[in-house]
């Protein structure tokens, strides 16, 4: 096993191939120096000798999925920009802020030129003019690798006009944000580049690739997306879909945190790994802490439906996931072991998304804010049998419909698959209520206990009806 | 004096010069404003708002959406502990609570001697590490209470100046793009396919 200080919690143990991780070891590897001497630099060279149009070919033809939480491949996302509209821009999105997340700041600090290159082959197949790397504004060691990267590459004529010589000319401009989740979002991102409010934009008609920043065709792509390019266009897309399974090639970065012996961030091929593998395997993270039961654990970030010990053997692959309840999102695994207090668990995460609202929805806002109070006030043992319906009332209110969770053996229950309807323009609403509805479908028992039993007796002996008849 | 200084006018005006509308500058310009004097004055908000050829309200209106940016001063070192899932399983509340002990306030108050503001924070991106906590957004993994405290005495001693400027500094590297080497924005005044970029072949 190995582990190294200046990258804490990567662990870099069996015997894996390892696609944007490749230089994790290596103390000095957000230097050029160290780049060049490790092949850097070979993926914009290889795209410069052919035509954008055949690197766009390479790119589709591997399949490369979004890493940053929708999973669509970055090939087709290229291809829905309209032919005749300029300047398109790439917008880099560096801004990790989901719960649970943690590869993207790794791949800045760690990598920063890894990145670079990978913006530069898409900015050349994809004919974007000019790129924005927005970097999340809490992270600025991140800010400082990719500064002096960036710094370095102009100087040495990877950036700027005439790349190495060629037509290709591109900036590549540092933004930094201040500090809100939602900005995450594709197109929140643009408006809070556009220097606004970090507001979702409606979708549609705004989607980014026809109607993004000022208007014009824009690519949203995620760090860990983009930081698969240079290996891509150096080894080819078939030594790309040779590595992981055909709807899912390539690898990923996965965080597993919360109550595992190892926590650690992990560089796992795509598809095939088990869930089981993550947390219980030895190049893994080793099992639960001091060897309790494993009681749940969130699959895909925050915002995803949770699993229990039923789901262990699914491979962490979007399609399966997806049909059995859940999400990969961004790659971010929580685990609870049994000694978790369940509500308190899924009220930690609503909170997170009902402070993060930005407020332009009334079932985000509202819901969000009472979905928290009601599960506070449970929590805190002030709750009734009442407020447990009214939780999936006011759910129902922003997701109508069967929202997604998990099967369940002890409560004889199957899944609903992935996704869901929704009354919001993005997912934050959802998202508030995704940790109540699963932990509230999974462990309602421990709701339950968490009820007074006076309070059961208030409610009874007050008649509905007469609330209102004054 | 609370607009920006000579030195960061310029600064501003090669930053908003890389965006192809103005007003794209205005989180950088924002972030550059906390850094000259700490928190972001009003002052400050109508200057940036007259660089970026916004009014001062749309550049208040952004600000104050942005978790980062303070309107009143704050302590020389922000405290921010995170309390999100994966911290918060694995201790983040006891560390709050030994925090909120340890400097004699409350989240969100600052310390008599302006030295430290304490906030709850959410997901730092750093799960695995858990508890997490940033001092002026440099992470500290693994926290501790006795970590805490030692963090603290040297916070205070002076011992960590070299690591962990002052509240309102980020990065202490700036991107620069050489005015020779530099590609020029992609302005929305030329609609042309780049250069490089030929337009798809016709289909025989
Ligand atoms: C609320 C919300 C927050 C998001 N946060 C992020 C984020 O921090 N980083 C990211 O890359 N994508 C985030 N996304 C996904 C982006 O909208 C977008 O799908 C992604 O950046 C596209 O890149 P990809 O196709 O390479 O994955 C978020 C989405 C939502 C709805
Ligand atoms: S769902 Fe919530 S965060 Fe998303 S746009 Fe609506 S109010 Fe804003
Ligand atoms: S939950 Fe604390 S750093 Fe992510």
């Amino acid at each position: 096993m190995n582990t190294y200080p200046w990258a804490a919690g990567y662990i870099d143990d069996g015997d894996r191939p390892k696609i944007v991780t490749s230089r994790f070891h290596l103390e000095d590897s957000y230097t050029l120096e160290r780049y060049h001497a490790t092949g850097g630099y070979a993926g914009l060279r290889a795209a410069l000798g052919r035509t954008p149009a055949q690197v766009h070919d390479e790119v589709r033809g591997a399949t490369v999925l979004g890493r940053g939480g929708a999973g669509f491949p970055a090939g087709v996302k290229w291809g829905l920009m309209p032919a005749e509209k300029y300047p398109r821009y790439l917008v880099v999105n560096g801004d990790e802020s989901e719960p649970g997340t943690y590869k993207d700041r790794l791949l800045m600090e760690r990598d920063p030129h890894q990145l670079i290159e990978g913006s530069l082959i898409a900015a050349y197949a994809a004919g974007l003019a000019q790129v924005f790397l927005y970097i999340r504004g809490e992270m600025p060691l991140a800010h400082e690798r990719v500064a002096t990267a960036l710094n370095e590459a102009y100087a040495a004529g990877y950036i700027g006009r005439n790349i190495l010589g060629s037509s290709f000319s591109v900036d590549i401009v540092l933004h930094w944000g201040a500090g809100a989740y939602v900005v995450g979002e594709e197109t929140a991102l643009i408006e809070s580049l556009e220097g606004k409010r970090g507001e979702p934009r409606l979708k549609p008609p705004y989607f980014p690739a026809a109607i993004g920043l000022y208007g014009q065709p824009t690519i949203v792509n995620n760090v860990e997306t983009l930081s698969n390019l240079p290996w891509l266009l150096t080894n080819g897309a078939q030594a790309f879909t040779a590595i992981g399974t055909e709807t899912s090639p390539g690898t990923r970065m996965v965080a597993v945190s919360g109550h595992v012996k190892r926590p650690g961030v992990y560089e796992i091929v795509n598809g095939t790994t088990t869930f089981r593998d993550l947390l219980y395997g030895d190049e893994f993270s080793q099992g639960i802490r001091d060897d309790n039961e494993l009681k749940a654990f969130v699959p895909g970030g925050g915002s995803a439906p949770w699993f229990t010990p039923d789901q262990l053997d699914l491979p962490f692959e979007g399609k399966l996931v997806g049909a059995a309840g859940s999400m990969l999102g961004s790659g971010a695994i929580m685990v609870m072991d049994e000694t978790t207090d369940i509500p308190k668990a899924a009220l930690t995460l609503t909170h997170f998304y009902a402070a993060e609202s930005c407020g332009q929805c009334t079932p985000c806002r509202e819901g969000g804010t009472w979905l928290e109070r009601v599960l506070q006030r449970i929590v805190d043992g002030r709750g009734t049998h009442a407020d447990l319906d009214q939780l999936m009332e006011i759910g129902e209110s922003i997701c109508p419909g069967d929202f997604p969770h998990a099967a369940s053996e002890r409560l004889g229950l199957a899944a609903t698959p992935f996704p869901y309807k929704m009354t919001t323009i993005c997912f934050v609403g959802p998202s508030a209520y995704a940790p109540v509805h699963s932990a509230l479908t999974l462990f309602r028992d421990e709701f339950e206990a968490r009820i007074p039993a006076s309070a059961t007796r208030a409610r009874k002996q007050i008649p509905v009806t007469a609330v209102g008849a004054h | 004096m609370s607009r920006l200084n000579e030195a960061n006018i310029i600064l501003a005006k090669e930053i908003i010069g890389r965006y192809p509308k103005a007003r794209s500058a205005t989180i950088p310009l924002l972030h550059l404003s906390q850094q000259q004097n700490g928190y972001v004055t009003n002052a400050a908000i109508a200057h940036v708002a007259e660089l970026v050829g916004a009014t001062s309200a749309e550049v208040l209106g952004t600000a104050t959406f942005y978790e980062m940016f303070k309107f009143e001063p704050v302590g020389k070192y922000l405290v921010n502990i995170c309390g999100t899932m994966s911290c918060q399983l694995l201790g983040a509340d006891e560390l709050m609570h030994h925090a909120e002990e340890r400097l004699g306030v409350k989240a969100g108050g600052t310390t008599a001697d302006g030295m430290f503001t304490l906030e709850h924070a959410e997901c730092q991106a750093a799960c695995t590490e858990a508890p997490n906590m940033q001092v002026n957004y440099r992470h500290c993994h693994r926290m501790t209470t006795n970590a805490f405290d030692q963090l603290i005495e040297d916070l205070a001693a002076g011992r960590l100046d070299g690591e962990i400027p002052p509240h309102g500094t980020l990065a202490r590297v700036r991107q620069q793009i050489p005015a020779d080497k530099a590609a020029g924005v992609a302005s929305l005044a030329s609609p042309a396919a780049p250069a490089w970029f030929p337009a798809p072949e016709a289909k025989p």
